[in-house]
């Protein structure tokens, strides 16, 4: 059972910390958005397992309010987001972000072939 | 207290390391995948699948009714909210250009070549912003007008 103990949590853990550094790191707004979503689910993860393996059934209405919180966390963020300004002038491609720089090289180098 | 006894108690805790199992994937596609729709497609593995085994392993392993039903409770309320949250977000994710389009197979929200479109001016419609929002709010004036809605302004 110790066994179990550990595998399970050590899997949750490593997950979490995981989520954690993209969050840390994450180059967009929508990552770091994404990767909170995802670290929420595995802490109501990993509160029903501690339920699970110990018998222990006081954590449970936790998990209804994290997993809650989880989903309106992540819509308000992005009706958030989805309402922030662009000033473009051609499709799109010339505000700076890197996935559109990275397009547009994309499509020139394929252009020129 | 916590010992394991029969058949279902094992069932049990093999969902449960399953799940841990699925949130350890899930970390690992968050940090290795290169965009915001991959790390999407990664995360959201335990969110479905991942919760849904937690949640019948612990309801065999609590043996309680009220524990049970709220388990039941969280897993269709992820199950509801998941698309939605998933959905909005990719939205975005496309309309700001957190995705690289020339990689994408499919793009069905593409609107067209290269079209000449500016800012947003402050109006635009309250629902989602649109692909191409002066082309939109030209248009919405253009209704607005042949309705005779708008008062014509003071000149």
């Amino acid at each position: 059972m110790t066994v179990v103990f550990w595998f399970a949590y050590g899997m949750l853990g490593i997950g979490a910390l995981l989520a954690l550094v993209r969050l840390g790191t994450g180059p967009s707004l929508l990552d770091r958005v994404v990767a909170t979503d995802t670290l929420l689910v595995i802490i109501a993860a990993g509160l029903a397992v501690h339920a699970g393996l110990q018998r222990d059934p006081t954590v449970v209405p936790v998990l209804v309010v994290v997993s809650l919180l989880a989903f309106v966390g992540s819509v308000s963020v992005a009706r958030y987001i989805g309402g922030m300004l662009v000033a473009s002038t051609g499709d799109g491609q010339d505000v700076g972000l890197p996935e559109a720089a990275e397009e547009k090289a994309a499509r020139a180098a394929e252009g020129d072939r | 207290m916590s010992a394991v006894e029969g058949i279902g108690d094992v069932v049990a805790v093999v969902l449960l390391l399953l799940g841990a199992f699925l949130c350890l994937t899930a970390g690992l596609g968050l940090v290795r995948f290169p965009d915001v729709l991959t790390r999407m497609h990664a995360g959201t593995k335990p969110q479905v699948l991942g919760v849904l085994a937690i949640m019948v392993g612990a309801a065999i392993r609590l043996q309680g009714w009220s524990a049970t039903w709220m388990l039941l409770l969280v897993a269709a309320f992820q199950m509801l909210t998941a698309p939605v949250s998933a959905h909005m977000i990719s939205r975005v994710a496309y309309r700001r250009r957190h995705v690289r389009r020339d990689r994408l197979l499919v793009d069905e929200l593409h609107t067209g070549g290269e079209v000449r479109d500016s800012v947003y001016r402050g109006d635009e419609p309250a629902d989602a912003p649109p692909e191409q929002p002066a082309e939109a709010l030209l248009q919405s004036r253009r209704e607005d007008r042949a309705d005779g809605r708008t008062a014509q302004p003071p000149s």
